[in-house]
C-alpha cells in the first residue's frame, strides 16, 4: 500500500511538472491551423531582434561567468586557506542575493552609479553593460560560490598550496594552475547555472536598459501567442542543455576520482 | 657554523609555547631525525624551517644565510608531507616537473632532471598515470622525487611513512635513506616512531613538550639515554628505583639485591634502568648480578618472547629469542634472571 503510494505522489509531482511543459511546447507548435509545425520557432529565429537580444545575452553570461570565477575562486581560496573564521559571514553575504529581490538591488545601482554619482556608469553604454555585468555577478554569487566552495572542499588546500609554495610556486601560479584545474567541475557547475541565470534574467536588464534576451521574451509575450511559447521552449532548452553539461562534466573529470 | 643552523628558536600560539628554546646544528649531507609524540612540537618545529610558521624567537640559517625573511617559495628547500600532497591535476611527470617549471628551467633540462628521478624512484613506467592510479607507497615515491627534482638545500619530510602499512614502511624507509645517501642531501625527518628514527638517521634530536630532550646518534639515544624520558620513550625498559651506598665503587642496592656498577654514582638515591635485551635467563658467566622471581606475563612477538617477572616490588621486562627447540618458562614459574651490573643505565630527570 505504502509502496503505491509512493508511486501515486511520483506520478502526480511528474504531472505537476512535466504537463505545463507539455502544454507549451504543444501550443508552440500549433501556430498553423490544424497540424504542428515549426512556424513560431521559425518566426523567432528569423527575427533579428531575437539574434541580436540572444547574443547580448550570451556575451554577457560569459563575462559575468570570467567575472565570477575571478572574484569567487580566490575568495573561496583564501577564506578557506587563511580566514576559516569568517566562512559562515562570506556565506551569508553570498546568499543576500537570494533575499533581496533583483528590483532592490537595480534602484540601488542606478541610485548608487547614476550620472550625477561620483562613477556615473549609466551615463555611458560601456559603463551600464559593466553595471548590468556586476548585477549578473550578484543574482549568481550564491550558486557561484556554493559550487566553488564544495569544488574546494573536496581538496586539501592547504597541504596543495603548502607543496606548491616550497616547490618555488607563488599565489598566482597557485591559483592558476592548481587551485582552478582542481575545482574546474565545480567552477564550471557554477558557470553553467550563470549561464541559465543570466540569459532569462529580465529585471535588471530591463531597468537599466539593455537589448537582453530577458526584456525581449516580455515584449514577444505581451504582443504575440504563439512565438513567446517557442521562446519559452528555447529558453528551457538552453536551462536543461546547462544541467546536463553540469552531469556530464562532472562524469567525464578525469582526474577528480577517488584515491585507491 | 653548520650548514643549518637554529638558534634558541621558540613558538608561542598565544600564551602556549610549543617550541622552546630549541638549538640545533645539522651539518651538510646528515640524516638527522626528530622523534617524539604527538604534540612535541617536532613538526612545528619542521615548518618554521619550511617557513610555513613564524618563529616567536630565535633564528633559522641554512649555509650561512638567515632565513627569517624569506617566505617558502624562495627558501629552496624540499618537502615531503605526510598526506603526500600530490596535485590531482596533474600526472606522476607533471608533478615532478612542477618545481622545474616554475623555477623557469629548460623543457630538455626539465625533462632530462624528470626522467632522472623517475629512475631513481623506479617508477619510469608510470610518468603518465595520475596520482589516483597510484598506490600509498608510490605516491609517497613520487612526492619525494618531486621534492627532490628542484635539488633543494635542504630535504623535510613530516612523517613520510606514517600513512603507509607496515611493510611497505619498512622497504620505504630503506629507499629513502638510500636516496638521500646518494644524492647527499641534509635532511630532516620528523616521526613519531623509534623503529623508522634509529634505522635510518645519522641523529636523532628526541623533543618532548617543546624542548630538544637529547641530541645523538641511534647508539646513544638507545644505550645512554639521558633523561627519563628519553629512557621511556625509546625502546622499552624498565625503571628502577636503587640508593647509592657507595658513590666511589659505584656501589647501590635495589631492593634486596647489591650490584657494583663500576662507576662513580652521585649520593642517595637514583633511578636506574635497563633493556630487556641485557637481561638473560638463568645465570650467564659475565652477568654477576642475579635475581630470582615469578613469571607474571609472557607476550609472544614473532622472533623474541617477552616476559615480565615480579621481582621483590619492581617488574622486570626481559626478552628471550624464540626457538623451537626450547620452551619459555609458563606464568607463575620461579627463574633466576641475571645481567651486569655495567648495562644499568642511570637516568637523570
Amino acid at each position: 500500500m505504502k509502496r503505491y503510494f509512493s508511486w501515486a505522489v511520483l506520478v502526480a509531482g511528474m504531472g505537476y511538472f512535466i504537463l505545463p511543459l507539455v502544454g507549451l511546447t504543444e501550443f508552440s507548435l500549433s501556430m498553423r491551423r490544424g497540424e504542428y509545425s515549426f512556424d513560431a520557432y521559425a518566426a523567432v529565429l528569423a527575427d533579428p531582434t531575437f539574434r541580436q537580444t540572444f547574443s547580448y545575452s550570451v556575451v554577457m553570461a560569459l563575462l559575468t561567468i570570467a567575472f565570477g570565477v575571478l572574484l569567487v575562486v580566490p575568495t573561496a581560496y583564501w577564506v578557506r586557506l587563511k580566514l576559516p573564521r569568517l566562512r559562515p559571514y562570506v556565506e551569508f553575504v553570498t546568499l543576500l542575493p537570494l533575499v533581496i529581490p533583483a528590483i532592490v538591488i537595480v534602484f540601488g545601482y542606478i541610485r548608487m552609479f547614476n550620472t550625477s554619482s561620483w562613477l556615473p556608469l549609466t551615463g555611458s553604454t560601456t559603463g551600464t553593460n559593466l553595471l548590468l555585468m556586476f548585477g549578473y555577478s550578484t543574482l549568481s554569487l550564491p550558486y557561484m560560490y556554493r559550487a566553488v566552495d564544495t569544488g574546494l572542499r573536496t581538496i586539501d588546500v592547504a597541504t596543495l598550496t603548502e607543496a606548491a609554495q616550497i616547490l618555488g610556486a607563488g599565489w598566482v601560479t597557485i591559483l592558476a594552475r592548481l587551485i582552478l584545474p582542481n575545482v574546474l567541475v565545480a567552477v564550471l557547475s557554477g558557470a553553467f547555472v550563470t549561464f541559465a541565470i543570466v540569459i532569462g534574467e529580465f529585471t535588471l536588464a530591463a531597468l537599466l536598459n539593455r537589448p537582453a534576451f530577458g526584456p525581449y521574451l516580455q515584449l514577444m509575450g505581451a504582443n504575440r501567442a504563439y512565438e513567446p511559447m517557442a521562446l519559452a521552449v528555447i529558453a528551457f532548452g538552453i536551462t536543461w542543455a546547462c544541467m546536463g553539461l553540469i552531469q556530464l562534466v562532472t562524469r567525464f573529470s578525469k582526474h577528480t576520482k577517488a584515491a585507491r | 657554523m653548520a650548514f643549518l643552523d637554529i638558534e634558541h628558536l621558540e613558538k608561542s600560539y598565544g600564551p602556549t609555547k610549543v617550541v622552546k628554546d630549541f638549538n640545533l646544528g645539522v651539518e651538510k649531507g646528515e640524516f638527522v631525525s626528530f622523534l617524539g609524540p604527538s604534540g612535541c612540537g617536532k613538526t612545528t618545529t619542521l615548518r618554521m624551517v619550511a617557513g610555513f610558521e613564524t618563529p616567536s624567537q630565535g633564528t633559522i640559517r641554512i649555509d650561512g644565510r638567515d632565513m627569517a625573511r624569506l617566505r617558502p617559495n624562495h627558501r629552496n628547500i624540499g618537502m615531503v608531507f605526510q598526506s603526500y600532497a600530490l596535485f590531482p591535476n596533474l600526472t606522476v611527470a607533471q608533478n615532478v616537473a612542477f618545481g622545474l617549471k616554475v623555477a623557469g628551467e629548460k623543457r630538455e633540462v626539465i625533462d632530462e632532471r624528470v626522467a632522472e628521478m623517475l629512475d631513481t624512484i623506479g617508477l619510469s613506467d608510470l610518468g603518465a598515470r595520475y596520482p589516483f592510479q597510484l598506490s600509498g607507497g608510490q605516491q609517497q615515491r613520487v612526492a619525494l622525487a618531486r621534492a627532490l627534482a628542484v635539488r633543494p638545500q635542504v630535504l623535510l619530510l613530516d612523517e613520510p611513512l606514517s600513512a603507509l602499512d607496515a611493510k611497505i614502511r619498512v622497504s620505504l624507509r630503506g629507499e629513502i635513506r638510500a636516496i638521500q645517501k646518494k644524492l647527499g642531501i641534509t635532511t630532516i625527518y620528523v616521526t613519531h616512531d623509534q623503529e623508522e628514527a634509529l634505522s635510518m638517521s645519522d641523529r636523532i634530536v628526541v623533543m618532548h613538550q617543546g624542548i630538544a630532550d637529547q641530541v645523538g646518534t641511534p647508539f646513544e639515544i638507545y644505550n645512554r639515554p639521558t633523561t627519563r624520558f628519553v629512557a621511556n620513550f625509546v625502546g622499552t625498559l624498565t625503571l628502577l628505583e636503587a640508593e647509592v651506598i657507595d658513590p666511589a665503587l659505584g656501589k647501590v642496592r635495589i631492593g634486596d639485591t647489591e650490584a657494583v656498577l663500576g662507576r662513580a654514582l652521585p649520593k642517595g638515591k637514583i633511578t636506574l634502568a635497563v633493556r630487556p635485551e641485557m637481561i638473560s635467563l638463568g645465570s650467564v658467566p659475565g652477568r654477576e648480578t642475579e635475581v630470582s622471581g615469578r613469571i607474571i606475563d609472557v607476550d609472544f612477538l614473532g622472533s623474541v618472547i617477552r616476559l615480565r617477572a615480579q621481582i621483590g616490588d619492581a617488574v622486570l621486562v626481559f626478552d628471550t629469542f624464540n626457538s623451537s627447540r626450547s620452551v619459555p618458562p609458563k606464568v607463575g614459574a620461579t627463574v633466576t634472571l641475571s645481567l651486569a651490573a655495567s648495562d644499568l643505565l642511570l637516568i637523570g630527570e
